[in-house]
């Protein structure tokens, strides 16, 4: 792990689940593996409040723990797995995927099992139906029904899978102690599990019931904290739990990456053959495959939806053009069946980490450096001489953005000696851009300024933490006035308690803090590329 | 690199022109203290995305961020006691203790040292006390009253109590006639903002 991965974990942490598991995860990921005595003795807390956390992380599936180096009988070993602590910055838009996908309803349960870390299937299916019948005017509720319809749908398309049981809850009776953990190098993949996807046969008939509301709002937080964290009520499947699959949903924003790129490069139609092409070979195609499943133009031309006789040319050149573009999106593995036709993941991965690659030196350096960056990574190795010449770039100005380059890590140099000793004057050297190593680079990078963001924003709140305070107590008051139904001239009153310089350095505070949560989502999306790039090249070797 | 040495004492042992600059070119100043901070950019950033689906996904983060710090995951030390007991203590609950955790989570899926013990809501505790103390009251007074009375005010107690659950009940919860706001010591005033003590606070 490195130091900015570190730090980035260590926010999160801090900022979901406060300062004692966030200096226990961040113990924990530093040094490895550790057992829970040596982790309440290292970072100096009490044992309960590790255990405390341990159990919240344990949940959340962040923290896996298995028999240690001693074996069976040794004590228990725990692991932070830090890429689930980095989903929780990609929180919001698994659950705006969800909503675009499956409404409202699936918005609520995804956000509901992603907050919980596991559920069962019957309490997600209460809480969700009570949440959306509290929306709904009076008189309505949410049937079950429906939310199990939608729960069910989510499972099929695997975007919820069961959490694979563990070697020692398989034992039926409660707390066998006997029975030895599994050993702490693999942790059972979800997917190995032959009823990952099985949706278990519960009775769930019922509505949602709404909450009578009360004068003050903090009853209703403790009515709905109890009625959120009771797992006492005993329902037909306890010990299945249900959680996110973030694989699937990695795969569904690598879709939508390419499409919206194949969009912006071609045109609409090519991008809805692309769509089309995706979304047929959604099951057949494994999760790391280098291409889709083979298919041929034929297939391609039924599942699309406009299908009119006369389009079937206009697919074929749509097909060819896909395949001449240099982008590589879309080959031609074959002539059978009108044209057998594959989209190239990895290759598409990695154009699009070039892409991202360019956009950021254009963005930073300038077009003209942007210029010689793309040259390099197209002809790999040139002399400062070539360099100048092949970007049409005068001497002195293309010395001075090579060596700005080279500063920052973004270009190397590679020395090829023509003689034994390596003589600068009789020795070539070469300017090179690799992408891959570039690419973590630039990720490690990103790490490093989504931890800026976060600790700007913290900063901020800080700053103005007595005229945030000052601000809720008064929309505090003002909701209760409202409620017992007050004259305006005690609103107008109260409203100007908070005076008018108050007011703007208020507004300017949640602009910037608009911006600043705004940037984290924007840079976590080029997070997602990179490391999909950088994961692709790992799989393909 | 012996052999070039003899030549001239002018000559550098690699050819100028290879490096890119000619002679007498001035060249970069050496550094003589670490970079800047937040060195001036050369360009300006691209401005953000915007549009309904960053909105909402922004409004989405502030949410998650704010309904985080109210689950029971969120885990905050208990505040150790460093001064002379008080009489308010007895009034001040709700606080969280180290040694029990707030949700339950199922214990089969996680080792068995973690097990803790689950703190039970409180409420039931509270409320099974005072039955008992009413009803030894009650039975105090049997000796003078018919049982009849009796029984019609055990009937009320009970039926009081569900109706009470739903009021709201800060002060029925320590069987105290004062709001719980009467018992803050004053202790967490000024608590949190220990460091930057330099601006003063009206």
């Amino acid at each position: 792990m490195t130091t900015q991965e570190v730090r980035l974990c260590g926010l999160l942490l801090q900022e979901h689940f406060g300062n004692v598991v966030e200096k226990v995860g961040t113990h924990l990921i530093r040094s490895g593996v550790l057992t829970l005595r040596a982790l309440a003795h290292e970072t100096k807390l009490p044992l309960d409040l590790v255990k405390k956390s341990l159990c919240v992380l344990v949940q959340h599936g962040m923290c896996t723990f298995g028999a240690g180096r001693r074996g069976p009988a040794g004590p228990v070993e725990y692991r932070i797995n830090c890429e689930h602590v980095f989903h929780m910055l990609r929180y919001p838009r698994y659950i705006y995927t969800a909503k675009s996908l499956y409404g409202d309803t699936g918005e609520l349960i995804v956000e509901e099992i992603l907050q919980r870390g596991h559920m069962t299937m019957s309490s997600t299916v209460k809480t969700v139906a009570d949440r959306l019948t509290h929306n709904m005017p009076e008189g309505q509720s949410m049937d079950y029904s429906e939310v199990v319809s939608v729960f069910s749908q989510l499972v099929e398309t695997h975007f919820l899978q069961r959490c694979p049981p563990l070697a020692s809850a398989g034992s039926s009776s409660s707390g066998a102690v006997d029975t030895p953990l599994p050993v702490a190098t693999q942790p059972t993949e979800p997917e190995s599990h032959p009823d990952c996807y099985k949706l278990p046969y519960i009775n769930l008939t019922g509505q949602g019931k709404r909450r009578r509301s009360s004068e003050d709002g903090e009853a209703d937080q403790c009515a709905a904290k109890k009625a959120r964290t009771d797992n006492s009520e005993c329902g037909d499947d306890d010990g299945i739990y249900w959680q996110v699959n973030f694989q699937r949903f990695h795969l569904h924003f690598r879709d939508q990456a390419i499409i919206s790129a194949v969009s912006c490069k071609l045109d609409q139609s090519s991008s809805e053959i692309v769509r089309t092409m995706l979304r047929m070979s959604e099951g057949t195609t494994p999760a790391h495959a280098a291409f889709t499943q083979a298919l041929s133009a034929n297939e391609i031309f039924r599942a699309l939806l406009s299908r009119s006789p006369d389009a079937r040319p206009i697919l074929d050149q749509y097909l060819s053009l896909l395949v001449d573009d240099p982008m590589e999106f879309v080959g031609k593995t074959g002539d059978s069946g009108g044209g057998m036709y594959v989209v190239n993941l990895h290759r598409a991965l990695a154009n699009l980490a070039r892409a991202t690659l360019e956009s950021v030196v254009q963005e930073r350096f300038g077009s003209r450096s942007a210029r010689i960056f793309r040259l390099l990574l197209r002809k790999r190795h040139l002399e400062q001489k070539q360099v100048e010449d092949f970007a049409m770039i005068p001497a002195k100005e293309a010395k001075d953005m090579l060596y700005k380059l080279l500063s920052e890590n973004l270009v190397q140099l590679q020395e090829i000696p023509k003689t034994p000793d390596y003589a600068p004057s009789r020795t070539f050297y070469l300017y090179t851009v690799n992408q891959l190593p570039t690419a973590r680079l630039l990720l490690q990078h990103c790490y490093k300024t989504v931890g800026n963001l976060i600790e700007r924003r913290l900063y901020e709140t800080k700053e103005n933490k007595r005229l945030l305070e000052k601000s809720q107590r008064i929309e505090a008051i003002l909701a209760s006035l409202q409620a017992t139904g007050a004259e305006a001239a005690q609103l107008t009153e109260v409203e100007e308690m908070i005076t008018v310089p108050e007011r703007q350095q208020l507004e300017s505070l949640r602009h910037h803090i608009n911006k600043l949560d705004s940037s984290e989502n924007q840079v976590d999306e080029t997070i997602f590329l990179l490391k999909s790039y950088i994961n692709s090249t790992q799989a393909s070797r | 690199m012996a052999g070039s040495r003899g030549r001239g004492r002018s000559q550098f042992s690699f050819s100028v022109d290879a490096l890119g600059f000619g002679r007498g070119d001035c060249l970069p100043s050496s550094a003589h203290t670490p970079s800047p901070l937040y060195p001036p950019m050369q360009f300006r950033p691209v401005p953000l995305h915007t549009g309904e689906e960053v909105d909402y996904m922004l409004a989405l983060k502030q949410e998650l961020r704010a309904s985080s710090k109210n689950l029971p995951f969120h885990i905050k030390a208990a505040r150790t006691k460093t001064d002379v007991a008080r009489y308010s203590d007895k009034y001040q609950n709700g606080e969280t203790k180290n040694n029990c955790i707030e949700w339950s989570p199922d214990w089969s899926r996680m080792p068995k040292e973690l097990c803790i013990k689950v703190r039970k809501p409180r409420k039931t505790g509270e409320r099974n006390s005072i039955i008992i103390i009413t009803n030894t009251l009650e039975k105090r007074e049997e000796e003078q009253h018919s049982e009849e009375e009796e029984d019609e005010e055990k009937k009320k107690q009970n039926e009081e109590e569900p109706d009470a659950d739903e009021d709201y009940d800060e002060e029925e919860l320590e069987d105290t006639d004062y709001i719980m706001s009467y018992f803050d010591n004053g202790e967490d005033f000024g608590a949190d903002s220990e460091d930057n003590m330099d601006e003063a606070v009206y």
